[in-house]
């Protein structure tokens, strides 16, 4: 098609402020990995339901194959570079490692920042509400059963202890 | 797959929405939570030449309350929806709905106003408006009109809202505390669309039913308003409902289409097993 006008975004992804024309058919995802060379996120089914290609917009985690870049236009984007830089998914992160709740690592980092989004709502969620929230993102590898173990035992870890998660 | 290249525009006021919107005709599209519109530009299924974005419209968000309305503007988001203290104390049925509908990043971005523009035959959300008998306003460049649930919903995927028409509100009328709100519905996982599912709205005072609102998703084209079965339940004890006349009528008010997860004859199963859930949840709640 002719006359495709390019779209300005000013946003600020991982703290850091961009400055961007983009395509407006370009997906905030193809943006970050394409033209940010962020390639946490990953692209999976590019059509809203495997989860793989969570991003973190305005405080909310969202499907970065359904967003536009040129919606980031003024917003807060977060992704699993920005959060695993500033420790907020550290103690997410150890527990996968060490229940081996990730082999291929493709779902991990939606996995890790949904989780996230359900731990800062939700104290202590039992394990049938953590596999509710994570409904939406797809592993073919673990057999989720050790991702669920992973997210509990973070829960309860900062449950317990008295300062925010992790010493 | 990535779309088809179309041109983006994000107007700040409904004005300029209506405006855009009226000068593309049918070239365009509006683009609010984008859950089910990306995945079909993606697809390819459809390739309009422009997106009008009407999340920059700040009158299109937020939930108020009047004497007699709940009244939702179309671009409140589902999680919103979720989360809003007043949605669980006035329209307990949306609130229950939430939970059933896809996943917290999905609800996230999607918007009531986009469910009932999409009119999937298995969304929870049409049913629900059906159930509660509400309104959906619809704008254009010349007029503002309200048009009820049940008159709004057409055939599959297809609505009474016009070319030139953005949904910008949804009016819900107010019911007092004898109200029961019941929904259910079976899917293949958490989180998926209905194979059947049932939204269930009814006054019960002193143990007797009134005003039942029975509509059922996912089995027809759009939400199938039981009425045979609401008839029955007209002034009936709740705790002396034959469940096996109920069910009867559930049979007469439905004509479902089999599809690739369910038979016509298994949603005609399920569909009786909800009614009969819906009455057994309404006789514990008192
Ligand atoms: C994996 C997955 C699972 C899902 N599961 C469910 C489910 O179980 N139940 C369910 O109900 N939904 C489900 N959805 C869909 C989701 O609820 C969508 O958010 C919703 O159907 C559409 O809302 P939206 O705001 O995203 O609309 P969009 O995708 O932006 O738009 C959808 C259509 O409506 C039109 N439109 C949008 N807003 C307006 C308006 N205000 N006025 C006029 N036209 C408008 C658009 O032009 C477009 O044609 C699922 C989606 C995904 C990706
Ligand atoms: S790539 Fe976005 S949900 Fe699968
Ligand atoms: S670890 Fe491979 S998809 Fe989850």
């Amino acid at each position: 098609m002719d006359n495709i006008e390019q779209i300005k975004i000013n946003t600020v992804v991982n703290g850091e402020k961009v400055e961007a024309f983009v395509e407006p058919r370009l997906s905030l995802v193809d943006f970050l990995r394409n033209e940010l060379e962020l390639t946490g996120s990953h692209v999976g089914c590019e059509h809203g339901v495997c989860g793989a290609c969570s991003i973190q917009v305005d405080g909310s985690v969202v499907r970065g194959c359904l967003m536009l870049a040129s919606q980031a236009d003024g917003a807060d984007v977060i992704s699993i570079e920005g959060a695993s830089d500033a420790g907020i998914v550290a103690d997410l992160q150890k527990a996968f490692h060490e229940r081996n709740a990730l082999q291929c690592g493709f779902c991990t980092p939606g996995m890790l920042l949904t989780s996230s989004e359900l731990l800062d709502q939700k104290k202590n969620p039992t394990r049938a509400e953590i596999r509710e929230y994570l409904s939406g993102n797809y592993c073919r590898c673990t057999g989720y059963e050790a991702i669920i173990d992973a997210v509990e035992t973070v829960a309860i870890d900062r449950a317990g202890s008295s300062h925010n998660g992790k010493s | 797959m990535k779309p088809a290249a179309f041109n983006y525009k994000k107007p700040s006021t409904l004005t300029g929405v209506l405006e855009l919107l009226r000068e593309s005709g049918e070239d365009s599209n509006i683009l609010a939570g984008g859950q089910s519109l990306m995945p079909t530009l993606n697809m390819r299924l459809s390739a309009p030449s422009l997106l009008i974005d009407i999340n920059g419209v700040d009158e299109l968000f937020g939930i108020s309350v009047t004497d007699n309305t709940v009244r939702i503007g179309s671009m409140t988001r589902h999680a919103e929806l979720e989360k809003s203290s007043v949605i669980s104390e006035h329209i307990p049925l949306i609130n229950a709905a939430m939970p059933y509908i896809a996943h917290p990043a999905i609800r996230n971005r999607g918007t009531i106003g986009g469910s009932l523009a999409l009119a999937d035959p298995a969304a929870e959300l049409p049913a629900c408006l059906c159930a509660l008998r509400g309104f959906v306003e619809m704008t254009s460049t010349s007029a503002t009109r309200k048009v009820e649930a049940k008159d709004f919903f057409r055939a599959l995927y297809e609505t009474d809202l016009k070319a030139n028409e953005i949904i910008t509100a949804i009016e819900i009328p107010r019911y007092d505390q004898n109200y029961f709100s019941f929904i259910d519905e079976l899917s293949r996982r958490h989180g998926d669309y209905a194979m059947c599912g049932l939204a269930f709205h009814a006054k019960i005072e002193e143990k007797i039913i009134s005003d039942a609102q029975i509509v059922f998703f996912a089995v027809e084209a759009k939400p199938i308003i039981a009425v045979t079965a609401m008839r029955e339940l007209e002034g009936a004890k709740i705790s002396d409902v034959s469940l096996e006349v109920l069910q009867g009528a559930v049979g007469n008010d439905l004509d479902p289409f089999g599809d690739l997860h369910a038979s016509a004859t298994l949603k005609l199963h399920y569909a009786k097993e909800l009614i009969k859930r819906a009455i057994t949840s309404g006789i514990t709640s008192g």
